[in-house]
């Protein structure tokens, strides 16, 4: 393999390990503040992309993109309202049942409204053909987009939950629910806009990637499953470490296919899960009081 | 005597069955007996995730997966034409104990293969090591990670089914042979067979009842269900919890699997669209449509929806029907449509006054507190 070969592989890994991580993130964000994984979270990425491919049609693509996330966060707020709020105190088999059945629903109801043409968003900038000379790869100016945006996702919601008073609200939730709201804190509020928030990085994710993995109505549940082994392998909640742990799927991902055929690429990500669940569901980075504790 | 009791709506089943064969006999509508063949095979996979879900309390999104493997393994063994080996001595020994045959498929081509007898075995015995494998460590798992487990268990047998040249890729494998079970019975899906095998599923579906109904209703079904109630407290009266989900797991993966394989028969083939998640997810709908721990609830409605979907009443809403069944059995009806008081109680009381409900919650707390008590008597007093 030359260097070139080896820094085009690697940044495909990493483009698709950030967005991975996002999906990752979407999880975590969620399951602190309830306590809930949502497997619908797949969806919204999809939603989020197909709805910007409808609104570039008669808006500029930044103010489409705006408007999908928009209306994805929108989403994600109706899905909490309507059905998670119903069901407090429900048992995890419930919730999780709950939560299959939406991501059902969505991706029908997407069926139904985009049909099962694949389509992707036009390229942010130049076409799909040209390219950007990095240490001798040649890459699309999108995987630089895909890139910057993750890492301005990232960066922003860290800023969120450490400085602003809502972001520190909602990691008061996540800690103790009881305590929060003996603080003042409106917890009911914090899960919805915990919905909300992860509905909404989740479209924008799913724009920004669009162009590249082009976007079809089923291609949900597939994400939803890596971006939920990443956040196993950096532990769930644990949002920093599920970006590390998304670059290092991706990268896996990326370089197996060198060695592999490329149909059996999603088996690594699986085999991958099965291993983290068996032998260290707590994640890589756990220290072992916290393992125990997150393993009940 | 009374331990008979709980066999006796098995005999109203078998009744209802045989009345059930009259009414399409008369109405002319005898065809429709394909279906509820087909969708009592689907049963099968339903009552065994019935005990899973329902009694031991343990999810599995990954029963189209042993379902595709009994399928498959009975696909693979009895179609994979082994007349170049003929010749070979241990092909000769095997087929002097019956265990190759010879036959003719649809081509008019010559075919030695294994067995329908031995290729089923094999299925079985194929979906229980896999199950004992897969369920060693992943039973340990809970909620989520035992969910998201078996999940990717299923997704890992679709993309091997899809993938391998063996199972057909999206091809799937068609062309089986009959199952001859003994005498003139056998599995087959053509249109002379079809009282005959509509009796045949049927019988196996009753088998599996009366089998998951035994279960229930024993030292092992009250441990299950003390496991489901909580954990912790079955494990500290001395209850193996991890023994009894474990056997639970391995014993609705060989229904999944005895399901797929006379399935298979009698369809003639499979495809890679039986081992996918939303099949799965489907078993899963049912098991909670029946009511979860339920176990005549689900062979109902396992039987009833599958012959819906399989008739095309659901159109291009097929999935998204089972979905919203998913989404409106958990919202309004946890405990499974066919608790007759609990219907009463949504549509004739409603919102009764607070009091009353926190007085309900209570009354309920306390039994459960005592069904608690006395299943842990029961089982280990």
């Amino acid at each position: 393999m030359t260097f070139a070969l080896f820094v085009q592989y690697a940044l495909s890994g990493i483009t698709v390990g950030s967005v991975y991580a996002i999906v990752a993130i979407g999880f975590n964000i969620i399951y602190c503040t309830t306590g809930i994984i949502n497997f619908a979270q797949g969806e919204f990425l999809i939603v989020g992309a197909m709805t910007a491919i409808s609104l570039a049609q008669v808006a500029p693509l930044p103010v489409a993109i705006l408007g999908a996330v928009l209306i994805t966060t929108a989403l994600g707020a109706v899905v909490e309202l309507v059905f998670i709020r119903q069901v407090r105190n429900a048992s995890v088999l419930r919730l999780i049942i709950i939560t299959i059945g939406l991501s059902i629903l969505i991706r029908e109801a997407m069926l139904h409204v985009w049909d099962e043409q694949v389509r992707s968003l036009p390229y942010f900038t130049g076409t799909a053909v040209s390219t950007v000379t990095l240490l001798g790869a040649h890459i699309s100016p999108q995987v630089l987009w895909v890139l910057g945006v993750s890492a301005v996702i990232v960066t922003a919601l860290t800023l969120f939950f450490r400085y602003t008073t809502t972001g520190r609200a909602m990691r008061a939730c996540a800690d103790d629910r009881m305590a929060a709201r003996l603080c003042g804190v409106n917890d009911r509020w914090m899960v919805t806009l915990s919905f909300m928030l992860s509905a909404g990085i989740g479209a924008l994710a799913g724009c920004v990637v669009s162009p590249i993995t082009q976007t079809q109505y089923d291609m949900g549940a597939p994400l939803a499953i890596k971006g939920f082994t990443v956040a196993i392998l950096g532990g769930l909640g644990n949002s920093m470490a599920a970006v590390a742990a998304g670059l290092f799927l991706g990268l896996l991902e990326a370089f197996v296919v060198s060695v592999l055929p490329a149909s059996y690429k999603e088996v690594v990500a699986l085999v991958v899960l099965l291993l983290i669940l068996v032998f260290r569901p707590s994640g890589l980075f756990a220290r072992r009081e916290t393992s125990a504790l997150r393993a009940a | 005597m009374k331990r008979l009791r709980i066999y006796y709506p098995v005999l109203a089943a078998a009744i209802l069955i045989v009345l059930l064969h009259l009414v399409l006999a008369v109405t002319g509508k005898i065809y429709y007996m394909t279906q509820v063949t087909m969708s009592a095979y689907y049963a099968l996979v339903v009552i065994g995730l019935c005990l899973l879900m329902g009694y031991a309390g343990q999810i599995s999104l990954g029963h189209a997966g042993f379902f595709a493997i009994g399928g498959y393994t009975v696909a693979v063994l009895t179609t994979h034409n082994l007349s170049h080996y003929r010749a070979a001595s241990w092909a000769e020994s095997l087929r002097s104990l019956g265990m190759l045959v010879q036959w003719r498929n649809l081509y008019e081509q010559d075919v030695l293969s294994f067995s329908p007898w031995v290729a089923f075995l094999a299925a079985l015995l194929l979906a229980g090591v896999i199950a004992v494998m897969i369920g060693l460590p992943v039973i340990r798992l809970k909620g989520h990670y035992l969910a998201m487990a078996t999940l990717g268990f299923g997704l890992i047998i679709y993309r091997i089914v899809l993938g391998a040249k063996l199972f057909g890729q999206a091809d799937g494998i068609s062309n089986l042979p009959p199952f001859h079970l003994v005498g003139s019975l056998q599995v087959n899906g053509r249109a002379p067979f079809r009282v005959q095998n509509y009796y045949i599923a049927w019988v196996a579906v009753l088998a599996a009842m009366v089998l998951g109904l035994n279960l229930i209703h024993s030292r092992v079904g009250r441990a299950l269900r003390s496991i489901h109630q909580s954990e912790e407290a079955a494990h500290s009266l001395g209850i193996d919890t991890y023994r009894y989900k474990l056997a639970t797991f391995v014993l609705s993966a060989l229904l999944a699997a005895v399901g797929g394989a006379l399935l298979t028969h009698y369809n003639g083939s499979i495809g890679p669209s039986e081992a996918t998640v939303m099949k799965s997810v489907r078993y899963v709908a049912i098991v909670a449509v029946g009511g979860m721990a339920n176990l005549w609830g689900t062979m109902v409605m396992g039987v009833l929806l599958n012959f819906l979907s399989l008739r095309g009443v659901f159109g291009s809403y097929d999935d998204a029907v089972f979905g919203a069944i998913l989404i409106g059995v958990m919202l309004f009806a946890p405990q499974g449509l066919l608790r007759v008081p609990r219907l009463r109680a949504i549509f004739f009381v409603g919102r009764a006054s607070s009091l009353a409900v926190q007085k309900l919650v209570r009354a309920q707390r306390a039994a459960v507190l005592r069904t608690k008590a006395t299943c842990a008597r029961r089982s280990h007093g």
